[in-house]
């Protein structure tokens, strides 16, 4: 019978500790379980949801739980073309997002406006929040949003988190160790 | 509201053909009918905004043109009257087109509603009055239907430009100007390939 044998972590020997920065392990959890806020507003919503489906099977990077409620989304996709009356819409849903929360803007519309110079589109959903991420195409393959997803995962492991949250106890904690 | 339907009017006008139906309107509004064109076995009837709902009922009931195509609103600006409008109607019964045209002067910038006649008016009118900012006195429910509330432009009339206007209020009508850099973009109308009819910005040859 095969023997299973932890490489890099025996508890027998090293105890059940681990050690690692506190941030690293924020992140390390925040990254794995974003949860979408599908802001679907045209045909980049067909490509999220093929995104979601069997074949790309957006729950391999632990993205899979579509909350239609904003209270509980980490991350907004903003798919489609952002109209000026579903501007502000957009962005109340956004502010009912809690934090830590990040954007990603998915195909041409949402970055920019796209094929849709007109009187009615918004140029851009950067406008009006803060986008982490663009995806370009029109509409974005779902490969290309996952990729986009992985840039996220990437960006949040880079983040500061600790500090974000909490930024009077981590300078509080400074002063202590040093 | 009588239900808008050819059924009676089939009924007693069994026997006529569309061209008897609208020689029977030219004989019944005379006086009312300003200009009479034929294009192709189509008619167009120019006729003045006060006679709408009267000949509009008349269609209906009597000569069955139960379905109301559509509602088109040109703006000739420049001209007096400014505004026109063109009604769509069709006749189930007899497959036969016929074509309504009146003028509307940018001063009164209103006319009566025909949505009781048709009900499927009620939209093409509110898309009108969204676009144009002409007003139809009587309907049931007059809002912006394309547009939001609040939205202070009217964006088909001819001296509204392609890029936009800003507002002045960014918390209730929020809008800002359209980049149109080297534009406008504009596709090419041809049997070429989707490639060759991609809008590109092609300003005008002067």
């Amino acid at each position: 019978m095969a023997e299973t044998r932890a490489t890099a972590y025996d508890s027998k020997i090293e105890g059940n500790v681990i050690f690692t920065r506190f941030d690293a392990a924020l992140n390390w959890v925040r990254k794995n379980s974003l949860w979408p806020m599908p802001m679907g507003l045209a045909c980049c919503a067909i490509e999220l949801m093929a995104t979601a489906a069997s074949r790309f099977d957006i729950s391999r990077f632990g993205a899979e739980v579509m909350r239609f409620s904003p209270r509980q989304c980490d991350v907004m996709i903003v798919a489609g073309t952002v109209t000026y009356k579903m501007a502000l819409a957009v962005k109340r849903i956004y502010e009912q997002m809690p934090e830590p929360k990040w954007v990603i803007a998915m195909g041409a519309c949402a970055s920019t406006g796209g094929m849709y110079r007109s009187y009615a589109v918004l140029q851009g959903i950067d406008q009006l929040l803060p986008v982490d991420v663009y995806i370009s195409g029109c509409p974005p393959r779902p490969e290309a949003l996952l990729a986009g997803l992985m840039k996220l995962q990437e960006k949040i492991s880079g983040q500061p988190a600790f500090k974000d949250q909490q930024p009077q106890l981590a300078e509080k904690l400074e002063e202590v160790l040093t | 509201m009588v239900p808008a339907g050819g059924a009676p009017a089939l009924q007693c006008h069994n026997q006529m053909t569309s061209q008897e139906a609208i020689e029977s309107l030219d004989k019944s509004f005379d006086s009312k009918i300003q200009d009479k064109t034929e294009f192709r076995g189509e008619t167009t009837f120019t006729i003045a905004a006060e006679n709408l709902r009267e000949i509009a009922k008349f269609c209906r009931d009597e000569l069955s043109f139960d379905y109301l195509l559509d509602i088109t609103s040109i703006d000739n600006f420049g001209e007096e009257p400014r505004f026109e409008i063109v009604y769509h109607l069709y006749s189930m019964p007899y497959a036969a087109h016929l074509r309504l045209k009146l003028k509307v002067s940018e001063e009164v910038g209103a006319l009566d509603t025909i949505s009781d006649i048709w009900p499927t008016a009620d939209w093409h009118e509110r898309e009108i009055y969204d676009m144009m900012g002409i007003k139809f006195n009587g309907h049931p429910d007059l809002r912006r239907i394309l547009m939001w509330d609040g939205y202070p432009f009217f964006p088909l009339r001819k001296d509204f430009p392609l890029a936009g206007l800003p507002s002045d209020m960014p918390d209730v009508a929020f809008t800002k100007i359209t980049p149109l850099e080297g534009g406008p973009f504009v596709t090419i109308p041809s049997t070429a390939g989707s490639k060759d009819r991609e809008p590109r910005a092609r300003p005008p040859q002067l």
